[in-house]
C-alpha cells in the first residue's frame, strides 16, 4: 500500500508537470489553426509587407504595424535600458540597506501596477506634454515608448540585479585591492562578468514592450500608416488585434489572428534567445 | 580630456542615484495622480450598487463580483497545477531532456504577450469548447497566464528548503511523499503563498486575455457560465469611451490601492505570519 502510494504520487507530479507544456502546446496550435488560413488566402509575402490594412475591401497588409511595433519597441528599449541598468547597479551597490528596503517593494508595485492604468496616465499625462511642447497629435510613438519604458523597468532591473549580485565576492575585492574606484570596477569588472545576465533581461524587456497591448493602445493614436517621425501615430500588432477582435469576423477575424502568429513566432524567438544566453552562462 | 578616475565616481554615482530616483518619482507620480483624482469617487454606494446607463451612474459592484469570480476560477486551476509542476522539477527528477522541455514552456509562457493569451482563450475555451465569453472561459485563460508564475516561486520556494530537512525526514522513516508532505512542502509555504498572492495580483490587474474571454456585460454573474466584465476592463471602457471620467478614475483608484495592499501590506502580513509559525 505505502509503495503504491509512492508510485503514485510519483505519477501524478509527473501528470501535472505535463500540463505546462500542453498548455504551450495547445496555445501554438490553436492560434495558428485559427490563423494560418490567412497566410494561404492573402500570400504569406503579401500580408507581411502589404501596405495596405483595409478588411472592408479585404486587404490584409501588416508591413506598417512592423514598422510601428520595432520603432515602439525600440524606442521604449532607448529609453528603459540605460535606467533599468542604473537602477540595477544603484540596488546592487549604492542603495544603503534602508533605501533597498523601499526600492525592491516599489519595483514590485512597479510590476504590479494595471497596464490600463499606466495607458490611462499616459493619455492624460504624458500625450498632453508631447503635444503642447514638442508639436503633433501627442498621441505618437514617442508617449508611446515613454510609457513602455516605464513598465519595462521591473523586468529590467530584477534581472539584471539578480545577475549582478550572484558575482562570486571576490571579483569585487580584487579589483578595489588593485586600487580601482567603485565605478571603474563596475564598468571593467562587475558589467563585464555580468553581461549574459543584463543581454537576457534586456532581450525580455524587449519582449515584454513588445507584447504590451492595453497601455499603448491608449497613446499611440493607432493610424495604419508608416511614420514620419517619433511624434507620429502608428499601429502595433497588439493593438491591431486589441481594437479590432471586438467587432471582427470570418477573414478579418482570421487576419488578426494571423497578425498573432506574428508576434507569437517573435516573442518566442526571443524568449528563446533570453533563455539561451541565460542556460550558457549557468554551464 | 581624459576625465580622473575620481571624477568618473562622482558623476556615475550621480547619475545612478538620480537614475533610481527618478523611477521612484514617476511610480509616486502616477499613484498620486490616480489617488487624488479617484479616491473622493469611492464610497460604499460606490462599492455596492450595480453600474447603470453603461457605467455613466450607479457603482461598480458588478465587476468587482466578476473580477474576483474570475480571479477565482484562475487561481483554484492554476494553483494545484504550479505546485506540482513545481515539485516534480524540484523533487523527482534529476536535470535531463524531460525538465529541460518543461523548463522552457514555463519560461516560454511567462513572455507570452497577454493578448497572445486572450487570441487563444476566445478560440479555445469562448467557441472550441463552446463556454461562451463567461467567468469560466475568462478564469480558465488566466489560469493558463499565471501557470509560469506559480511553477516558479513555488520551485524557488522548494529548492530553498534545506537538504537536512529532507534527510532528517528520510532518517526517521518517512517515505518521499511523506517528505514532501510533511516537511518540504510547510517549509516551502510561505515562498508559495507569495507566489499566490502574486497571481492574484496579475488576474485584478490583466485586461487584454479576459476583455476578448469573459465578455463586456455589466449584470451581477450568477453562475460560472455568466458572461462579465472585469474591473480593469469596466475602467479601459469608461475611460477611452468617455462614457464617465469620474467613474473611471474611481475604478481605477480602487484597482492601485488593491494591488498596492496585496504587493506591500499583504506580503509584509505573510512574511510574519509564517516566521511567527516557526
Amino acid at each position: 500500500m505505502k509503495k503504491f502510494k509512492e508510485k503514485l504520487s510519483g505519477r501524478i507530479f509527473f501528470a501535472l508537470a505535463l500540463s505546462s507544456i500542453s498548455a504551450l502546446a495547445l496555445i501554438t496550435v490553436f492560434i495558428i489553426y485559427k490563423g494560418a488560413q490567412t497566410f494561404i488566402d492573402v500570400g504569406f509575402f503579401k500580408f507581411i509587407f502589404g501596405m495596405s490594412w483595409s478588411p472592408g475591401r479585404d486587404e490584409f497588409g501588416i508591413f506598417p504595424m512592423i514598422i510601428g511595433t520595432v520603432t515602439v519597441t525600440l524606442g521604449a528599449a532607448a529609453i528603459g535600458v540605460p535606467i533599468g541598468i542604473c537602477c540595477s547597479i544603484f540596488l546592487a551597490e549604492f542603495a544603503p540597506s534602508a533605501l533597498q528596503n523601499i526600492f525592491r517593494p516599489a519595483i514590485q508595485l512597479l510590476a504590479g501596477i494595471p497596464s490600463v492604468v499606466y495607458g490611462f496616465w499616459g493619455l492624460l499625462f504624458v500625450v498632453p506634454l508631447i503635444r503642447n511642447y514638442l508639436g503633433g497629435p501627442g498621441l505618437s510613438i514617442l508617449a508611446g515608448a515613454i510609457i513602455l519604458a516605464i513598465m519595462i523597468l521591473p523586468t529590467i532591473i530584477t534581472i539584471s540585479e539578480v545577475s549582478l549580485i550572484s558575482l562570486p565576492r571576490h571579483y569585487k575585492d580584487g579589483s578595489l585591492a588593485l586600487g580601482l574606484t567603485q565605478w571603474q570596477t563596475i564598468c571593467s569588472v562587475q558589467l563585464p562578468a555580468a553581461k549574459s545576465g543584463i543581454v537576457a533581461a534586456v532581450i525580455l524587456g524587449l519582449g515584454r514592450a513588445m507584447g504590451e497591448t492595453m497601455a499603448v493602445i491608449m497613446v499611440l493614436g493607432n493610424a495604419v500608416a508608416l511614420p514620419d517621425s517619433i511624434l507620429a501615430p502608428v499601429r502595433t500588432f497588439t493593438t491591431n488585434i486589441g481594437i479590432e477582435m471586438g467587432y471582427a469576423s470570418g477573414e478579418h477575424q482570421q487576419a488578426l489572428f494571423a497578425t498573432g502568429i506574428v508576434l507569437f513566432v517573435i516573442i518566442m524567438m526571443l524568449n528563446s534567445l533570453a533563455q539561451y544566453i541565460t542556460r550558457r552562462k549557468a554551464k | 580630456m581624459k576625465l580622473s578616475p575620481k571624477t568618473a565616481q562622482k558623476i556615475a554615482k550621480t547619475l545612478i542615484w538620480s537614475a533610481a530616483l527618478f523611477v521612484l518619482v514617476v511610480l509616486v507620480a502616477i499613484i498620486l495622480y490616480i489617488l487624488i483624482k479617484g479616491l473622493p469617487m469611492i464610497n460604499w454606494g460606490f462599492l455596492t450598487a450595480i453600474p447603470r446607463d453603461m457605467g455613466r451612474s450607479g457603482g461598480i459592484s458588478s465587476t468587482i463580483v466578476g473580477t474576483a469570480m474570475v480571479t477565482a476560477v484562475a487561481i483554484v486551476i492554476a494553483v494545484p497545477l504550479g505546485i506540482g509542476t513545481a515539485f516534480y522539477l524540484a523533487e523527482y527528477t534529476k536535470e535531463g531532456m524531460i525538465t529541460r522541455i518543461i523548463r522552457f514552456s514555463a519560461d516560454s509562457l511567462a513572455g507570452i504577450p497577454s493578448i497572445v493569451y486572450g487570441l487563444f482563450g476566445y478560440i479555445f475555451f469562448v467557441i472550441y469548447l463552446k463556454m461562451g465569453w463567461s467567468v469560466l472561459s475568462g478564469g480558465l485563460t488566466l489560469s493558463f497566464m499565471i501557470l509560469p508564475t506559480m511553477i516558479r516561486t513555488s520551485e524557488e520556494a522548494i529548492i530553498t528548503v534545506p537538504n537536512a530537512y529532507r534527510e532528517a525526514s528520510f532518517s526517521l522513516g518517512g517515505t518521499k511523499w511523506q517528505t514532501i508532505i510533511k516537511t518540504v512542502f510547510p517549509s516551502a509555504l510561505r515562498g508559495i503563498a507569495n507566489g499566490i498572492i502574486l497571481s492574484i495580483g496579475r488576474c485584478i490587474a490583466e485586461t487584454a486575455a479576459v476583455a476578448l474571454t469573459a465578455g463586456a456585460v455589466l449584470r451581477m454573474p450568477t453562475s460560472l457560465l455568466s458572461p462579465t466584465r472585469t474591473m480593469a476592463y469596466h475602467f479601459y471602457l469608461l475611460a477611452t469611451e468617455g462614457i464617465s471620467m469620474e467613474n473611471a478614475y474611481g475604478t481605477a483608484a480602487l484597482l492601485i490601492i488593491l494591488i498596492f495592499f496585496i504587493n506591500v501590506v499583504v506580503n509584509a502580513g505573510v512574511n510574519k505570519f509564517m516566521s511567527k509559525g516557526k
